[in-house]
């Protein structure tokens, strides 16, 4: 009734081809950009941007970056973390070497040297899979993780060694840095989070795509139909990372203004991860699905003892957070291992044959 | 440069071999505590195909629930009583609430299942017991904690920690029982059938609940004995969590099914890692333990990618 395509004819290759080829998708599509766009910035305050708005668009960006390689190539990765890490550190040397070259541009170009990293640690996919690869690349992480600390030369010498963030201008309004407002850290996020997902969108929907699925779904298959598992694999891991490279970038320079190495540690590729498998694998509004989940719980769960009245310390709301995280994940995954991209698609499939059960 | 790589370190173990002794005594330490963890991986990864990343956290829930009950006033072997109860009830749990709902789901939702597990038991230990390091009650469990010096050469000296021995002694123990578990009572047959063919067992009468709720137990009775030597060496904190994905390497190298391969596997990582920190570790700036035991699973898996004892993977389209 509300999602019926029925009559909606497509009369040229191109309106077949269109990223959004129903009607009400594009009006979906173009009401969520309105809101982002528009609405939000209008109506929220800081507080909203900086620790959920900002944070969300970040992680969705990284767990996109995860999904091409964990959903659609198939490859299990646990090193997340340290590739946004390698973005983060490019993205600050640059800038520091280069003051006068404009920031965003520095973001997108430090996803590229966590694009060569992250081939080089996918040089082993070739010859193993699965969970063996998982500890191929927390080898990736830990080591990574060891190189931030341990290379003065990557923060620039700093007695803290953390990075911090120089205050950076765009056209004249400052994005990056301590004094940058709220507002402009959110635009400069959202613009290159929606641009980054509408081109992988395409990616994915393209050769290169469908031959990432192809590996996915059986390897040797693919091969003797004439994928070439070196390239395919290896481009699927450079792309994920310059993706992660990006969102790493973007959470020192427009979110948190300063990064220690513990802050690219395990457990950020962790998260990452389960915004992948309880967003859904394989799925792009799945990514940010599971960003909100995971990012935006956490923070309401420590505003919902204070709002019902309870006094409860501090630390006991981080354990008791710990706890129903780790319990809805599990319940989650039991409910809906597709997650919820999977229910997405059911509720979409409810309201194309609203009122009829059929 | 070539000659601090490839000449120094072997005259520095040549000229000091009581110092050698001991960096080869710290490694056999830490590679029998690896290898304890490494265990409680293969256990289960041989009856039900999950790989537990939990693991690691069960043994520091082990650690802190028995010096929780001694702090509340618990004599000490009662409390380690009370503990292997509580492992008990949560291995039951796990199988009942976890497991069973999600037989059959892909490899990587049943590890995302054990990493949720993992949250929740952080967020529970650390509710009930507090967040901040525990010691561990080594005496009161009758646990040698002093040290023998011997006499080396002229002028050497290595240091032997009594809880050291212990621990190497517990751990043999452990794996011998395992062993004689396995091979030779009724229990343990049917655990070995589930392992080669979960529906063959099924077919001929073998509750893959009941064993895998067994299975669990095991791994949680390991986890226990892993906390209890790790907390007598240092405290007892969710910092283990970390060390324990060191365990991953440790499979690696011995094979996810093989139980004298985890042993194998983490004596060679412990070597491996503390030979490689001590003498080579000081020209790149030092810390590499935390990354060595990884490269040497990943050169290890260019070569052998089943492992030192893994059944061999095959593949057919």
């Amino acid at each position: 009734m509300f999602y019926r395509e029925a009559g909606q004819f497509k009369t040229s290759y191109q309106s077949d081809q269109a990223m959004f080829p129903i009607l009400q998708d594009r009006i979906g599509m173009a009401v969520i950009l309105a809101v982002a766009f528009i609405v939000v910035p209008l109506t929220a305050n800081d507080f909203f941007l900086t620790s959920i708005m900002i944070p969300f668009l970040v992680f969705s960006l990284a767990a996109i970056g995860l999904n091409v390689l964990t959903g659609f190539c198939g490859q299990l990765s646990l090193g997340t973390g340290a590739f946004m890490g390698v973005g983060a550190y490019a993205a600050y040397k640059l800038t520091t070497i280069f003051p006068d070259v404009n920031v965003v541009l520095f973001v997108l170009i430090s996803g590229f040297f966590s694009a060569g990293i992250g081939a080089i640690f996918g040089l082993p996919s070739l010859r193993i899979k699965g969970l063996y690869l998982a500890v191929t690349t927390l080898a990736a992480q830990f080591f990574l993780e060891w190189c931030f600390i341990r290379i003065p030369w990557l923060y620039n010498d700093n007695a803290s060694g953390a990075i911090e963030v120089p205050k950076r201008e765009m056209f004249g309004v400052i994005v990056s840095g301590a004094e940058a407002t709220p507002l402009a850290r959110y635009f400069v996020v959202l613009g290159i989070t929606v641009f980054i997902a509408f081109l992988i969108a395409n990616v994915l929907r393209g050769r290169i795509g469908r031959s990432w699925m192809m590996i996915r779904d059986m390897d040797i298959a693919a091969e003797l139909m004439g994928i070439r598992p070196l390239q395919t694999k290896l481009m699927a891991f450079a792309v994920s990372s310059y993706i992660c490279g990006v969102a790493g970038a973007m959470m020192v320079f427009f979110w948190l203004n300063a990064a220690e190495p513990s802050s690219y540690s395990i457990n950020l590729s962790f998260q990452i991860l389960f915004m992948v498998i309880l967003g859904g694998l394989g799925s792009l509004s799945g990514a940010f699905l599971g960003a909100a989940f995971i990012w935006i719980l956490p923070v309401m769960l420590k505003f919902i003892p204070s709002a019902i009245g309870l006094e409860i310390g501090a630390e006991t709301v981080e354990h008791l957070t710990f706890m129903v995280v780790g319990g809805l994940i599990i319940f989650f995954l039991i409910v809906e291992p597709h997650g919820f991209a999977r229910l997405w698609q059911i509720a979409k499939q409810k309201l194309r044959v609203w009122p009829f059960p059929y | 440069m070539l000659y601090d790589i490839f000449v120094d370190p072997f005259v520095q173990m040549y000229q000091m071999p009581d110092f050698f002794l001991q960096v080869l005594w710290e490694g056999f330490v830490a590679g029998i505590l690896y290898a304890l963890i490494a265990l409680g991986f293969v256990l289960i990864f041989k009856a039900s195909g999950v790989f537990n990343f939990a693991q690691g956290i069960m043994v520091v829930f082990a650690g802190l629930t028995l010096v929780g009950l001694h702090e509340n006033g618990v004599p000490a072997f009662v409390a380690l009583g009370l503990t292997i109860v509580v492992m008990g009830v949560l291995a039951y749990g796990i199988e009942r609430v976890v497991m069973r709902p999600l037989v059959n789901q892909p490899d990587i939702i049943l590890l995302m299942a054990t990493i949720g597990l993992t949250y929740f038991l952080i967020g529970f230990g650390e509710f009930i017991f507090g967040g901040e390091p525990k010691r561990m009650i080594a005496e009161e469990l009758w646990l040698p904690t002093g040290s023998t010096a011997f006499e080396f050469g002229e002028r050497g000296l290595v240091i032997l920690q009594h809880i050291d021995i212990a621990a190497a002694v517990i751990a043999i123990i452990m794996v011998a029982a395992l062993g004689i578990f396995f091979n030779k009572t009724r229990i343990g047959r049917a655990l070995r059938a589930v392992a080669d063919d979960h529906q063959a067992a099924l077919s001929v009468g073998i509750s893959l609940n009941q064993i895998w709720a067994i299975v669990w137990f095991a791994a949680g009775l390991v986890a226990l004995a892993t906390g209890i030597m790790w907390g007598a060496r240092s405290d007892v904190s969710f910092a283990l969590e970390i060390v324990a994905f060191k365990a991953l390497p440790v499979l690696i190298l011995g094979g996810f099914t093989s139980i004298p391969g985890a042993i194998i596997g983490g004596l060679i990582i412990g070597f491996g890692e503390k030979i490689g920190e001590l003498y080579w570790g000081g020209l790149v700036g030092g810390g590499i333990e935390s990354w060595l035991a990884y490269i040497i699973a990943l050169i290890f898996l260019l070569f052998r990618p089943q492992g030192l004892f893994g059944e061999k993977i095959i593949e057919r389209v």
